[in-house]
């Protein structure tokens, strides 16, 4: 999800030499950065789109998902999605904390969202039509997730590294979920297993653009990497995630959407075929299936919960009111 | 939008029996209990802790990261204060 999370990140910064010197010594020297370390301002602005651009695209993500709790198809896929669901909206949590350390608050973030400023993954902007879709979301959405996630874990911000390292702990439950829901349908009834092709079909190329534009059309990618926020470019990451995951495609028997697919090699890994970047861009810029639902579902959550949020304010104060009175009527 | 922001507070969690509380995040809650409740939800979902502390995170201070030479270098000066500076014969055996 993560490489689009620099989308709109703004990496100037206008500090002295000598300033972003020192600070690039200690990247170099892999110290982590800590939130009241001095820090240059694009450094800062480019983690606070990034993180915060991660949250949103985990409590996002549980949308697609959610659409099929009532639904699952046994009580023990129902368990597994309801937990799955739910460490998705925790990770959003950690993932909010972690912004907040550089001194932006939730309500700001939940602001930007809602009226479209910041962006979350491309990917949640498709529908989940069949319960093979929450097959192919663990092992293709998850994986691809993962495949980002891991090298975060080592970001030169040590807040975000250490959300990472949490997440990643609990995001490979979601990929092996994924992947046996998908393995039952493709061993399933020929019915049920055009299920899991069709789902394959829809979600591969989605998958694919979650790491982000090309190398040479990533413009922020360069000072990411300089900084040790990103430590693999875009495409290197996609390659990766190509190598693992077609194998485990081919071992259930399902084929992959792309007759350009095939070995390489002499590179060690697959050629594939071109993504189609005008889909990408369209849905980044609003234009997906889906994109109008996700934010519509967002606010209507936000907007449900003001009593909510009021009340609980109004109750703590009235009972720290109180409070003080009994301290002053016991002195 | 409200202009009451939801406090934050942090949050510690004893892993095991014997071992201290450790920090390990933070959450939004208006009091306590709902604190301590988030604070379960968030952070203990595999069995990560048998104990919970949530503190405000406006009740902490901190040692300024400015200050950090004068806080601490002294320490690193004074070897003696370990065991290893002191040479002790091999005959007279682990001490």
């Amino acid at each position: 999800m993560y490489s689009q999370g620099l989308i709109g990140a703004k990496t100037d910064t206008n500090e002295d030499e000598a300033f972003l010197a020192a600070f690039q010594a200690r990247i170099d020297a892999e110290e982590k950065i800590e939130p009241n370390d001095p820090m240059p301002e694009g450094y800062r602005k480019t983690l606070v789109r990034q993180i915060g651009q991660h949250a949103h695209s985990e409590i996002v993500g549980m949308l697609p998902e959610g659409n099929w709790i009532t639904r699952a198809p046994s009580l023990r896929r129902k368990a597994a999605l309801l937990a799955k669901v739910q460490d998705e909206g925790g990770h959003g949590l950690y993932l909010y904390s972690a912004a907040e350390t550089l001194g932006v608050s939730r309500e700001e973030m939940t602001e930007e969202l809602l009226s479209g400023k910041a962006k979350y993954s491309s990917i949640f902007n498709y529908p989940t039509q069949t319960w093979a879709d929450i097959g192919a979301i663990g092992w293709l959405v998850d994986g691809a997730a993962i495949m980002n996630q891991i090298p975060l874990c080592r970001c030169s911000y040590g807040p975000y590294a250490r959300a990472m390292i949490r997440v990643c702990k609990e995001e490979s439950f979601h990929q092996r979920q994924g992947y046996e829901i998908m393995m039952t349908l493709a061993r399933g009834t020929p019915e049920q297993k055009e299920m899991a092709q069709d789902a394959l079909n829809r979600w591969w190329w989605p998958s694919l653009m979650m790491f982000g534009p090309h190398d040479g059309d990533s413009q922020h990618s360069d000072q990411s990497m300089k900084w040790k926020i990103k430590r693999f470019t875009n495409d290197e990451l996609r390659q990766k995630f190509v190598d693992a995951t077609v194998p485990q495609g081919e071992f259930i028997g399902l084929t992959f959407p792309d007759p350009d697919l095939k070995w390489n090699e002499e590179k060690g890994g697959y050629d594939f075929g071109a993504i189609d970047w005008d889909e990408f861009w369209r849905v980044v810029k609003g234009h997906g299936p889906m994109n109008r639902d996700r934010i519509a579902a967002r606010q209507k959550a936000w907007d449900d919960g003001a009593w909510v949020r009021e009340a609980v304010l109004a109750h703590a104060e009235k009972r720290n009111a109180r409070r003080e009175a009994a301290k002053m009527a016991a002195e | 939008m409200s202009k009451n922001q939801i406090p934050l507070w942090e949050v510690f969690i004893r892993p095991r029996n014997g071992l201290a509380h450790k920090h390990c995040g933070s959450v939004h809650a208006a009091d306590e209990v709902m604190a301590l409740q988030a604070a379960r939800d968030v952070y203990t979902r595999r069995g990560e802790g048998t104990s919970i502390w949530v503190v405000p995170s406006s009740a902490i201070t901190a040692s300024d990261p400015e200050n950090k030479d004068e806080n601490f270098e002294p320490a690193m000066s004074k070897v003696y204060r370990h065991p290893t500076f002191y040479e002790i014969p091999e005959e007279v055996g682990h001490m």
